[in-house]
């Protein structure tokens, strides 16, 4: 039988490798790939909580999530190409410095 | 063992397994393509979950529109590989100073995570009532939740313009103004 724990503990593995991700990677573009896992452990955990309630609030959290996650994809990836064509590179440690 | 179950841990596997290798891949395409894989295990985790509505906007807007999005980027900049030589060489997990530390941490919120749920106690079975139709989520959207709903268009319209601002080239006549750079 499946329980809210185990779609919690599905959802915390999904976050963990995320965060490993996020903290691991050295290309920007794996970094916001990552950032959408961690993002989508989220969702997982509140359909999951709106399931357990059963109300739709949940579900509708998701749409929002879904929203800034597209927003924030849009952003991110133009920073990236702003970013690129500085350096024609998209290792994070080449931008080090706060002036060019 | 119920095909619920089955169902789940099937999902469940390609989720974390297709996680795993986006943040193992070297070329960020494979990465991509692999993460539209973990949505689509999401979008049937979602489906047991009695959320119909989300599982769908999970693959129209996450894998399509979303990782399109990516797609195109990694496309267009055209710079697969990342590693360095040192790289190369080294196993990721190996690596020096920060990374190690960067390892450590995902490793301290992972059991930290797992720790938080064992203490939980167990949750049992999901109650019966679930809202499954797409005609309610649209009437609370509509209604309690009316003003975010429309806060969400002012988001998106900022994005837009914001991404259309970062992402375009300096005309001529700016690039004379800052010294020809």
């Amino acid at each position: 039988m499946v329980t809210l724990n185990h779609y919690l503990i599905l959802s915390a593995i999904l976050f963990s490798i995320g965060a490993a991700g996020v903290f691991l990677r050295r290309n920007l573009i794996t970094i916001l790939l990552s950032i959408e896992i961690m993002l989508n452990a989220v969702n997982l955990t509140f359909v999951a909580f709106g399931r357990a309630l059963g109300s739709a609030d949940g579900q509708i959290i998701v749409f929002f999530v879904m929203t800034v996650a597209a927003a924030e994809a849009a952003v991110g990836l133009a920073i990236v190409i702003s970013l690129f064509r500085h350096r024609e590179s998209l290792n994070p440690d080449s931008f080090a410095s706060l002036k060019w | 063992m119920g095909s619920e179950t089955i169902a789940f841990y099937l999902f469940g596997a390609i989720a974390v397994g297709a996680s795993l290798l986006v943040i193992a891949q070297r070329n960020p395409i494979y990465s991509v393509l692999l993460l539209i894989g973990s949505f689509g295990a999401l979008s049937g985790l979602y489906v047991l979950l009695d959320a119909p509505f989300v599982a769908v906007i999970q693959i129209i807007v996450y894998a399509g529109a979303i990782m399109v999005l990516f797609l195109f980027v990694v496309m267009l900049l055209n710079a697969p590989h990342e590693d360095t030589e040192f790289d190369e060489r080294v196993h990721p997990l190996l690596r020096p100073g920060p990374m190690r530390f960067g390892a450590f941490l995902a490793l301290v919120l992972a059991v930290e995570l797992w720790w938080a749920l064992a203490r939980g106690g167990d949750t049992g079975a999901f109650p019966g009532g679930s809202v499954t139709s797409v005609s309610a989520i649209g009437k609370s959207l509509f209604t309690d939740y009316a003003f975010p709903f429309e806060v969400t268009s002012i988001l998106i319209l900022v994005a837009m313009v914001g991404a259309v601002v970062l992402a375009r080239r300096d005309t001529p006549r700016e690039r004379r103004e800052r010294g020809g750079a």
